[in-house]
């Protein structure tokens, strides 16, 4: 046991008085979403109302608290007043003062700024009773939210850095290490390895220089987990990567954060002076010998950087191109060293695994896949947003309990999980619970977890394309089956949806995405053929509709859609004709009107034009 | 209990050692897979994946691999050819000839081409996939006097990168833009001619394809040899006769010297000389000019200046230290205009009359022969160099049956040659030719023991060796590639350097393993076995030292007078340029 220099518990009732000093606390959602809604200017006003008042009923005064994100983005601007158990929902700037002078003086909630559950009807005042969080397990997310990321007091107020320091007064790296192997917790980046083996084997390097990199380069489009974790609650991933570097004998991580997540970079720059000031970080860390330098790494945008020998590469201030494993990181990995590299979210678990113990930890979640895990919730379903489940949470209870089901009465297609790297999932697999395993067996991938829910009017090979061409940007261009094969694939891609296809390209489709698999050197080459394989495997129809019949089913693709005029209705009144931005149409006076296919570009103005309703899309 | 190490190929045990990876392995038990990225000398890259295999475990799990980047491991069944394996190997030739420029026939590299090699061993008949659009080809970048770069037929397999990387510490090519825009270039997208490169040709000698190769001028040659107004006066480098045999199936360091005469002689070169007798009187000269800097204690270390590629490096970057470089001409710029000089005379003409080539294991030497201070009376002192692939391709194609040629004599007076002369080819060879001479210059004895073994061996890229020369303590350090030319720079400006002598090859080993030397990509040993070569004729002459070379003797006491003459000067030296304001590194300040 060592004697630390620093009491937590102590530090902990200390913060939590500093925070019960700020009388009525208004969070107001800072997340990039609600920020891009206004609530800057949300939090201004509110500001601007409070400060000539000095008493609030039973609350000395108010303060508003800039938080990260709620997660439920669809609704911001969110404000939440936890002493009062009420959310607000898309509130506006003007909608500031109805709640200062009604809830906030009054003591009567703004009903019209309630959450409306959408299958009651009713209005719901408490964030437990709104379905998109009831159904949800927050951990890693826990308190984004519900602290001021830029205020340390905050975060120790809620536990913040006490697993830490509880592991400095025991200072047995070894002991750590069999806590989160024993938890069960796996890689949150994509590739599902289980953590405490990776801290193992970097562990058995300790001796030398070694590293902690944490992997905060999210570039899944659509993903923005890492994101809510860095921006929201910095405190705990630095608190994660302390107790990493303990544990594997390092002095030293990077967080390696894409350049286009300025926020999360501000508040993660912030938060490590606040901890060194507070000697959670630096120097003679809590006034024991364990030394830690954190620092940050802009990434320049390259999706590959991702992959993590491409991550170290960049780091050293190499082009980002990936290099072959073995030797793995944990032998040899940053400037040569031995390196532990783990993703944002597997970091944010960890203070929370050693607060509660991997028995608590190991309790959610299935079999091989043990606690929980975020998503990014978006496309066509109701409630987009970021979520927390349990793993094991089954696909229809994300997409249609959480999520709300589908927008505007359509009908569920599909889910493409994981990114451009993972897989689509269909009606078929609505009751699967989502674990690692289940998910490589249906052909998907847990990925980073990006859920994008897709509707029957979602064109699947247009689904494939667009997967296709981001990760053919992307590709670093160093392997040959990646720079090269995903090229003729999105080639092939486009032009099945250009209607130009041909019944071979579906073979020669399948044959080169797994020869692209098998051969490519890195994770991104080697899982960019999944869009394509699990669309071939669950809509290969729809393949077939497009190149045989030259129809899209979903109605998508406008190289397969023709404008026509139908000769009956039409009174040959000329307006179409004029209003053809190409002269595409031609008729005279009185008669039924053509359109030139030829020369026709779908833009849809004449249909949308006609008085008859004579023009119609086929 | 032995700690022998075994795994297995395609289910035969097979005993490893120390191999790096699991390709050095497949190859030591005499089989091979195809590659284009991985290179012996350069670290493994991964890129190409043609080296793929499947791999067993023990445990019965499979994966794939490249075999270049694996480590070897006991118990595994490494398997070369299954279905999995072919068809990635198919599909990176299919995807590759796909964007690829298939001029083939018209294709500098035809023949030696790897992408061609194993198209046709696997036996690709159709590319199933479209084709590059001919609105996305680039340009020919032929702006270097050594290098073409053709990047419509980049495979981008990375191995120039590292070449110029790791060899020369230099990065002059390196990646661009991303997916399939992917390119390698030159340093801020400009020609080549126009960046810091210094033209070793290292980049060409590990390309397997047509994408940079060396800028010929056999047809310029066969014009001069066919002009009857002509006569063309031949001299071939040190390097030349222990590795052209390889062109025709001749073991690498095997010394044909006289069958390459009597080819020189069948294609119709008139005077065939030696660029040997050049390197003596290199020595005599530079053996001359180390002793009177010794003596004044002024600029030393002393650099050796027979580089063309460490020359114009030296002008680059480090203008400050162009003092310590020798004033003396490369063997082949002084022997050049000694026969320019006295060729003309002999035959009563002038030296527009004649033509002066030189074969060279080297691509730097076009840059060399073109610079200023080689060209006197409006004549490059050297009018052609041919890099030792272009003088095969010539012999080749004048029908000559190399292997079967009876071995001949060149003609006198500039081609006799000593020892010393000849093991100018590897590295650390012009140091102990000159120390033999030097021994001589400053003590008037000469020297015993002229083995240096301390500065031979080609894997050793930095050696030195302390000797005395009757009580003077001297330390001749020998660095090949100028990555470890730097190293050695930078002890001078540190001021920890303690050496007074520094030989520069800037291509790894020495001319042996220069950027014109016939190709081979697998084969790592090739280095040592050139140089063996050399060293065993050095053993095998009569005499050894470059100041007991006869002829020379003869030109020095008929002509040169004595070595540092005001004679020589004017023949035999040279001056450099500061080329700093055109450097990458001025462009960064």
């Amino acid at each position: 046991m060592a004697t630390l220099k620093i009491d937590i518990k102590q530090e902990q009732l200390k913060a939590q008085e500093e925070v019960k000093k700020q009388g009525l606390r208004v969070l107001v959602c800072c997340g990039t979403g609600c920020m891009a809604n206004g609530s800057p200017e949300v939090i201004k006003k509110f500001e601007a109302l409070g400060a000539n008042v000095t008493t609030l009923g039973q609350y000395e005064k108010m303060t508003i608290v800039p938080t990260g994100c709620h997660g439920f983005c669809e609704q911001g601007v969110l404000v939440l007043i936890p002493q009062t158990h009420t959310v607000y929902v898309k509130v506006k700037p003007e909608d500031v003062e109805e709640i200062f002078e009604s809830h906030i003086k009054g003591g009567k909630p703004v009903e019209r700024l309630l959450y409306t559950d959408p299958k009651t009807n009713q209005k719901v005042q408490r964030s437990e009773d709104i379905n998109f969080y009831a159904k949800q397990t927050r951990t890693a997310l826990a308190n984004c939210g519900h602290i001021n990321a830029e205020n340390i007091d905050e975060a120790i107020a809620v536990r913040g850095y006490e697993a830490l320091a509880n592991i400095l007064a025991q200072n047995d790296p070894d002991a750590v290490i069999k806590e989160i192997l024993d938890s069960g917790l796996r890689g949150r980046g994509g590739g599902g390895f289980p953590t405490g083996r990776k801290w193992q084997f970097t562990a058995a390097n300790r001796g030398g220089k070694s590293y902690v990199v944490c992997n905060g380069d999210e570039g899944d489009p659509g993903a923005f987990m890492d994101r809510s974790v860095m921006e929201g609650d910095p405190h705990k991933l630095l608190e994660g990567i302390a107790i990493a570097a303990f544990a594997i004998g390092a002095d030293e991580a990077y967080i390696y954060v894409r350049a286009e997540y300025p926020l999360a970079i501000k508040r993660l720059r912030r938060a490590i002076k606040d901890a060194e000031e507070r000697h959670f970080l630096g120097e003679h860390i809590m006034g024991t010998d364990f030394n830690l330098t954190i620092h940050i790494k802009e990434g320049a945008g390259a999706f590959v950087c991702g992959e993590e020998t491409a991550l170290m590469a960049s780091i050293e201030g190499e082009r980002g191109m990936p290099r072959p494993k073995p030797p793995f990181p944990a032998n040899k990995g940053l400037f040569g060293r031995p390196t532990l590299i783990n993703n944002v979210e597997t970091l944010a678990n960890v203070p929370v695994i050693m607060l509660k113990g991997a028995k608590w930890f190991s309790s959610m979640g299935t079999e091989t896949s043990k606690g929980t895990k975020t998503f990014a919730l978006t496309g066509e379903v109701k409630n987009t947003g970021l979520i927390e489940v349990p793993m094991g949470t089954t696909l229809r209870e994300i997409v249609f309990d959480i999520g709300g089901g589908i927008r505007n009465g359509k009908k569920f297609k599909a889910v493409q999980i994981g990114g451009p790297s993972g897989g689509c999932l269909t009606e078929e697999h609505l009751d699967l619970p989502m674990d690692y395993e289940n998910l490589t067996k249906a052909g998907a991938m847990v990925g980073s977890g990006g859920l994008v829910v897709m509707a029957e009017d979602t064109c699947i090979v247009e689904v494939a394309r667009f997967f296709m061409n981001f990760t053919q940007h992307e590709s670093c261009g160093k392997c040959v089956p990646c720079r090269e094969g995903t090229k003729q694939l999105l080639k092939i891609l486009q032009k099945i949806v250009a209607g130009k296809g041909e019944m071979s390209d579906i073979d020669k489709l399948e044959e080169l995405a797994h020869a692209v698999k098998d051969g490519s050197l890195c994770g991104l080459g080697k899982t960019a053929p999944n869009p394509v394989l699990s669309t071939l495997k669950y809509f290969k129809d729809e393949y077939i509709a497009h190149i045989r019949d030259k129809k899209c089913p979903a109605g998508v693709c406008t190289a397969m859609k023709k404008v026509v005029i139908q000769p009956d209705l039409c009174k040959g009144c000329t307006k179409c004709a004029r209003t053809c931005p190409v002269g595409a149409i031609s008729g005279t006076v009185k008669q039924p009107h053509v359109i030139d296919q030829s020369k026709c570009i779908k833009c849809e103005a004449c249909l949308k034009g006609c008085p008859f309703k004579a023009i119609v899309l086929e | 209990m032995t700690d022998k190490k075994t795994l297995m190929i395609d289910g035969k045990e097979v005993e490893f050692t120390d191999e790096p990876n699991l390709l050095e392995v497949i190859r030591h038990a005499g089989l091979n897979v195809p590659t284009f990225c991985y290179r012996p000398d350069l670290t493994q890259f991964g890129a190409c994946r043609m080296c793929v295999v499947e791999v067993e475990y023990p445990n019965g799990r499979t994966m794939i691999n490249s075999s270049c980047t694996m480590p070897p491991e006991c118990g595994i069944n490494v398997k070369l050819n299954t279905q999995r394996v072919r068809r990635i190997r198919k599909t990176v030739l299919e995807l590759l000839l796909a964007n690829h420029d298939k001029e083939c026939l018209t294709c500098e590299k035809s023949g030696s081409c790897e992408l061609q090699k194993y198209s046709e061993e696997y036996g690709i008949k159709k590319i199933r996939y479209p084709e590059k659009p001919i609105e996305e080809y680039l340009p020919i970048d032929d702006s270097s006097p050594s290098i073409v770069r053709d990047p419509n037929k980049c495979i981008l397999c990375g191995a120039c990168v590292r070449a110029c990387t790791e060899f020369q510490g230099h990065s002059v090519l390196g990646f661009a833009n991303r997916g399939s825009k992917t390119v390698i270039q030159p340093m801020a997208g400009k020609p080549l001619g126009q960046v810091d490169c210094v033209n070793c040709g290292q980049c060409a000698a590990v390309c397997p394809t047509g994408a940079l190769t060396i800028k010929t001028c056999i047809d310029d040659v066969w014009s001069e040899i066919n002009n009857p107004e002509k006569k063309t006066v031949v001299q071939i480098a040190p390097s030349v006769r222990v590795a052209l045999g390889e062109m025709f199936g001749l073991k690498p360091g095997e010394n044909t010297i006289g069958k390459i005469y009597a080819a020189l002689r069948r294609i119709g070169f008139d005077f065939i000389y030696d660029t040997n007798f050049g390197a003596d009187m290199t020595i005599l000269e530079e053996a001359h000019e180390f002793v009177e800097r010794l003596t004044k204690g002024e600029n030393l270390p002393l650099f050796t200046s027979c580089c063309p590629a460490w020359v114009k490096y030296l002008e680059d970057q480090h203008p400050d230290m162009l003092s310590h470089l020798s004033t003396c001409s490369s063997p082949m710029s002084m022997q050049s205009p000694v026969m320019g000089k006295l060729v003309p005379e002999k035959l009563g003409c002038t030296r527009d009359d004649i033509s002066v080539i030189a074969i060279m294991p080297c691509t730097a030497k076009k840059f060399e022969i073109i610079r200023s201070e080689h060209s006197r009376d409006g004549h490059q002192d050297t009018d052609h160099v041919l890099t030792t692939q272009e003088l095969g391709r010539m012999i080749r194609a004048a029908g000559i049956d190399f292997d079967k040629l009876e071995p001949e004599q060149p003609d006198s007076p500039y081609a006799e040659y000593t020892g010393a002369g000849t093991i100018f080819g590897a590295s650390g060879g012009v140091a102990e030719a000159a120390v033999r001479t030097a021994y001589k210059y400053a003590t008037g004895e000469e020297l015993k023991d002229m083995d240096i073994k301390e500065l031979r061996g080609t894997t050793n890229r930095s050696k030195s060796v302390q000797l005395d020369i009757k009580g003077t303590k001297v330390i001749v350090r020998v660095v090949s590639t100028l990555k470890e030319a730097e190293k050695a720079i930078k002890e001078i400006k540190d001021g920890t350097a303690n050496f007074q002598m520094l030989e520069v090859m800037a291509c790894p080993g020495g001319c042996i393993n220069g950027g014109g030397q016939p190709l081979s990509y697998d084969n790592s040993n090739i280095k040592c076995e050139r140089a063996q070569g050399l060293y065993k004729e050095d053993k095998e002459l009569a005499e050894r030292r470059s100041h007991d070379n006869k002829s020379l003797q003869k030109l020095y006491d008929e002509y040169l007078e004595c070595p540092g003459s005001h004679k020589a000067h004017e023949l035999l030296h040279t001056t450099y340029i500061d080329r700093f304001q055109y450097s990458y590194k001025n462009m960064n300040q």
